[in-house]
């Protein structure tokens, strides 16, 4: 399998001996996540003080365990109950893995986010920032400790239709690198602008000759296995 | 055989395995009411055994990148339910509290032991400095903490503790939770700076309980200060204690990690701990619980007050050192 050195991908090797690639989380995509966990704790605490304001002391009571509860409990219930993720991580799209890539459980939730002092530590989050930004799978210290790796969930991406290519043979063999390259280039068309594929098109002059974009979507069409309907 | 017909081969059942994680994707309460859905999961593992498979052929075939994505997502789907981690809480948490914390505590007494000897003996030195010291209090404090606390512990108070007009104990109840469990969770993570963090805490607190002691002491208001600790003490200390040998253990795998690596060692004992941290948290619970409404109360008399106090010292020792002995 090939891919690019510098991905930042985790790779995990299943009991079924396949093996399984994660993209890892980086830093800018966790400190938004954080930043709309804040946000959400914030208005849950201010709208429990409202509501509890007509209770005078036993009010500050109740709003004291539940900032406690905001502060230490929060992330760990979530990211049990909803496999990995706080709300903050799921309208990122990123979540909490064990390093083999199962959802985090009690254990490894309670370690990374019960450590979290030293990730804030000295202040502003700074051990946690430069933890994530120096290691391999950019994790803080308590996700070092924990043995987790935060993820991103893959969108389901949307697959193109080929109904309206005419598949088309090239007229010579090619490698499979070769054919890699073009199938991966048809599946792309949508996202890739029509300058920047004609441009694209151009680079494989000297292999067949003259082309198009549109005469390599009909080989990729080919070559993926579809047959122009008699 | 060519990408198109393998898809079109398997679409079928791969669209019925994304139905079926799909599913558990949903949650707890579409699982339940799944009674229609049975035929989704009978032969999952077999489901996802050969999605598996797929992968691995569509990989050695090099079918395109976007088709190994998909089946390497639904891979990793089935890879996600089929092994993730399920405990019966319920179970779990009476079987922790009958055998498994104490079990805990004495497979990690040295450095339990190490810090109870360094917070206690930090504590005593400073309590018994600063009673014989007039003056050593206002190096350790402001003048202004200290006539805090002496207004708290006032003989001629009629409620115990931190002030209170209306004695509403469910506000102090709530002050101690948040106030105490941070403190043992900074405790705890402090371990992670090669101890250091810990040992700050550790002596931090020795010193500032200490010096609070021996200063009511000295001055004669030490009958309202026991009184008002002694019922909560045991708990409270011995749990910051824990907390405090638990970081403990955490800087000595950083920095003797044995046969490992740094992290890897840190890894096995932050595994290893995580009862301690989840038994000391549950203490400081019940100690916030004790003191907000049995430590603040005058009426009882102080004999009865400091009875209760050995008694909570005489069970958590009983506690720790015989429960869960026979299993």
């Amino acid at each position: 399998m090939t891919t690019p050195l510098l991905d930042t991908t985790l790779r995990i090797e299943t009991p079924e001996g396949v093996e399984l690639t994660l993209p890892v989380a980086g830093l800018a995509s966790r400190a938004l996540a954080w930043l709309l966990d804040a946000a959400i704790k914030a208005v849950g605490l201010v709208v429990t003080s409202i509501l509890l304001s007509g209770f005078g002391e036993a009010g500050i009571g109740l709003l004291l365990i539940i900032y406690f509860g905001f502060l230490w409990g929060y992330n760990v219930l979530f990211e049990v109950l909803m496999q990995g993720q706080t709300l903050g991580k799921r309208s990122v799209g990123i979540r909490v893995v064990h390093a083999d890539g199962t959802p985090v459980g009690w254990r490894g939730a309670s370690i990374r986010n019960l450590l979290r002092p030293v990730d804030v530590f000295p202040g502003c989050y700074l051990f946690g920032c430069l933890s994530v930004l120096l290691t391999k799978n950019f994790q803080r210290l308590g996700d070092l400790a924990a043995a987790t790796i935060v993820v991103h969930t893959p969108k389901t991406a949307v697959r193109n239709a080929w109904n309206d290519i005419q598949p088309l043979p090239p007229g010579i063999p090619l490698t499979v690198e070769e054919q890699e390259a073009i199938v991966s280039f048809g599946e792309r068309r949508v996202q890739i602008s029509d300058a920047r594929s004609e441009e694209l098109a151009a680079a494989l002059k000297p292999l067949l000759g003259e082309t198009s974009a549109a005469k390599l979507h009909q080989h990729a069409a080919w070559l993926t296995g579809r047959r122009a309907k008699t | 055989m060519k990408q198109e017909a393998f898809e079109q081969r398997y679409s079928e059942s791969w669209e019925q395995f994304e139905k079926a994680t799909g599913l558990l994707n949903g949650g707890a309460r579409k699982r339940s009411a799944s009674a229609e859905n049975q035929h989704l999961w009978t032969g999952f593992d077999q489901q996802y055994r050969q999605i598996c498979q797929h992968l691995a052929i569509a990989r050695a075939r090099r079918y395109s990148i976007e088709l190994q994505q998909k089946l390497n997502q639904m891979a990793l789907d089935g890879h996600r339910h089929f092994y993730s981690e399920k405990v019966p809480i319920a179970h779990t948490v009476l079987q922790f509290i009958v055998y498994g914390f104490p079990q805990a505590i004495r497979q990690r007494w040295k450095p339990i032991a190490v810090s109870f000897l360094l917070f206690f003996g930090v504590g005593t030195a400073t309590a018994v400095g600063v009673y014989y010291n007039p003056d050593l209090i206002y190096y350790l404090m402001d003048p202004q903490q200290v006539g805090e606390f002496e207004r708290m512990y006032d003989p001629t108070n009629d409620v115990l503790g931190r002030e209170r007009n209306s004695g509403t104990d469910l506000m102090m109840f709530g002050f101690y939770i948040s106030n105490n469990v941070s403190i043992g969770f900074q405790t705890y993570a402090g371990g992670l700076f090669f101890g250091l963090g810990t040992l700050f805490y550790l002596v931090f607190n020795g010193i500032y309980i200490g010096a609070v002691a021996g200063h009511l002491q000295r001055i004669g208001y030490g009958e309202p200060f026991w009184s008002f600790v002694s019922g909560h003490s045991a708990l409270e200390l011995l749990a910051i204690v824990i907390f405090g040998g638990v970081g403990l253990s955490l800087g000595r795998s950083l920095i003797a990690p044995g046969g490992y690596k740094r992290f890897h060692a840190l890894r096995i004992t932050a595994r290893e701990t995580l009862p301690l941290v989840y038994g000391g948290a549950l203490m400081l619970l019940f100690a916030a619980f004790v003191e907000a409404y049995w430590s603040s109360m005058t009426t009882p008399p102080v004999r009865l007050k400091y009875a209760v106090g050995i008694a909570f010292w005489a069970a958590i020792a009983a506690y720790f050192s015989l429960a869960g002995k026979r299993q």
